[in-house]
């Protein structure tokens, strides 16, 4: 790298520390907002309590003995699920589990996978930036 | 000449030892089932039950069971595909079935060749294994499915599954 490139790569780190340090986390956000955005003009941000009751809801249309989120993931976010197998899942609260959501591939190959589970479709973007802002929360 | 000793000795060492291990393995009926040892592998396959270790099924059921993992009893299981060759790569080749691995041999004996049962579960020899547990055992909450090996068989993350 050039010193005069590297000097305005320092600049703009400097200027944007958010920028600098955004995480796999902050990316996956903002990637969920402008899909959130294109399917509806009139987004306006991600809701935890959505989330919650999206985690906590027994919802149709999927697997009877999966009827909701927290059917496998445990009611308190925090705590260690299990699956219907009987293996143990990791808590899913990023205060617990700091590594979580840290893999957008990951990420995306489990929403497609549980909501298809437990809503019997996938999650569209509002459901997993709601999802994520809770978890990020707990 | 100039033989090199150490190496020699070390050599013949680690092939005594392999050959000791083998032995009591097999002594052993052929209790041991080596766990799955590629990361990709245990962690694909490990996350909604056990990893179950390879050598449990024949290759052909292994790769009956990658061709369709988009329907894997009832779940969606797939994974891209290069991660799909990876993983039928490991699973094949380390099936109770490939060459040199014999310890499986009598969980699989009673296959009739080129059979491809897609569960451990249903093979003639599990179920034999486990006839005398009733069926308040196999609902016991604790245990869900029997499918859930390590419930029962504390030591089947090692590959052990001869212990209470
Ligand atoms: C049938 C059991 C089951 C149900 C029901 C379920 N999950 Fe999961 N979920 C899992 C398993 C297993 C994992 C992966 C194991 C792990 O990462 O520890 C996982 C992981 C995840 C992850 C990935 C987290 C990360 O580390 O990147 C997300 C996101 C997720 N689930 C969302 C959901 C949502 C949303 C629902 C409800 C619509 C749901 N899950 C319902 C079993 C389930
Ligand atoms: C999304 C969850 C999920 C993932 C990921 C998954 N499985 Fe499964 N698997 C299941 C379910 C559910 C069953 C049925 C379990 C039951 O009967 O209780 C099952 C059953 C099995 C069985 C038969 C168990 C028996 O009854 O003998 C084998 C073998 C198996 N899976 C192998 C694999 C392999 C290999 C992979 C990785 C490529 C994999 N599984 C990934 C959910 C999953
Ligand atoms: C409800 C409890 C239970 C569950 C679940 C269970 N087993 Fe067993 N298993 C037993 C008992 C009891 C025996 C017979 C006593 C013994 O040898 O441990 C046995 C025997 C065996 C044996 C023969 C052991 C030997 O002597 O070499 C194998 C192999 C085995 N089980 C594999 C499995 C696998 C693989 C699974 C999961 C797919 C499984 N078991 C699930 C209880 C269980």
């Amino acid at each position: 790298m050039s010193g005069h490139r590297f000097i305005s790569t320092l600049l703009l780190a400097l200027a944007f520390p958010a920028l600098a340090v955004a995480g796999p986390r902050d990316e996956l956000l903002t990637r969920y907002t402008s899909e959130a955005r294109a399917a509806d003009a009139g987004f306006s941000g991600f809701s935890a309590a959505r989330g919650e009751a999206l985690y906590r809801d027994r919802h149709a249309g999927g697997k009877p003995d999966t009827p909701a989120c927290a059917s496998c993931h445990a009611n308190d976010p925090r705590k260690p699920g299990q699956t219907p197998t009987g293996k143990s899942i990791d808590p899913v609260a990023v205060s617990v589990s700091p590594n979580r959501y840290t893999d957008p591939a990951k990420v995306e190959k489990w929403f497609r996978r549980n909501c298809k589970e437990v809503l019997g479709r996938q999650c569209s973007p509002l459901e997993k930036g709601d999802w994520l802002t809770w978890m990020i929360s707990q | 000449m100039n033989v090199p000793i150490r190496p020699l000795v070390s050599a013949s060492l680690i092939l005594a030892v392999s050959a000791f291990v083998l032995a009591g393995a097999v002594a052993d009926g052929g209790h041991y089932f080596p766990p799955v040892a590629d990361k990709t592998t245990a962690e694909e396959c490990g996350s909604c039950h056990l990893a179950f270790p390879p050598s449990m099924l024949p290759a052909a059921s292994w790769r009956k069971m990658m061709g369709q993992l988009d329907q894997h009893f009832g779940d969606d299981a797939s994974v891209d595909a290069a991660t799909a060759d990876l993983i039928t790569r490991y699973l094949t080749s380390n099936a109770g079935d490939s060459s040199g691995l014999r310890f499986s041999g009598k969980l699989l004996r009673d296959l009739r060749p080129g059979e491809a049962p897609l569960r451990i579960t249903e093979l003639p020899r599990w179920k034999r294994e486990h006839r005398k547990i009733r069926a308040a055992e196999w609902a016991d909450p604790e245990v869900k499915s029997k499918a859930n090996c390590a419930a029962c068989h504390e030591g089947a993350t090692r590959g052990y599954f001869d212990d209470d």
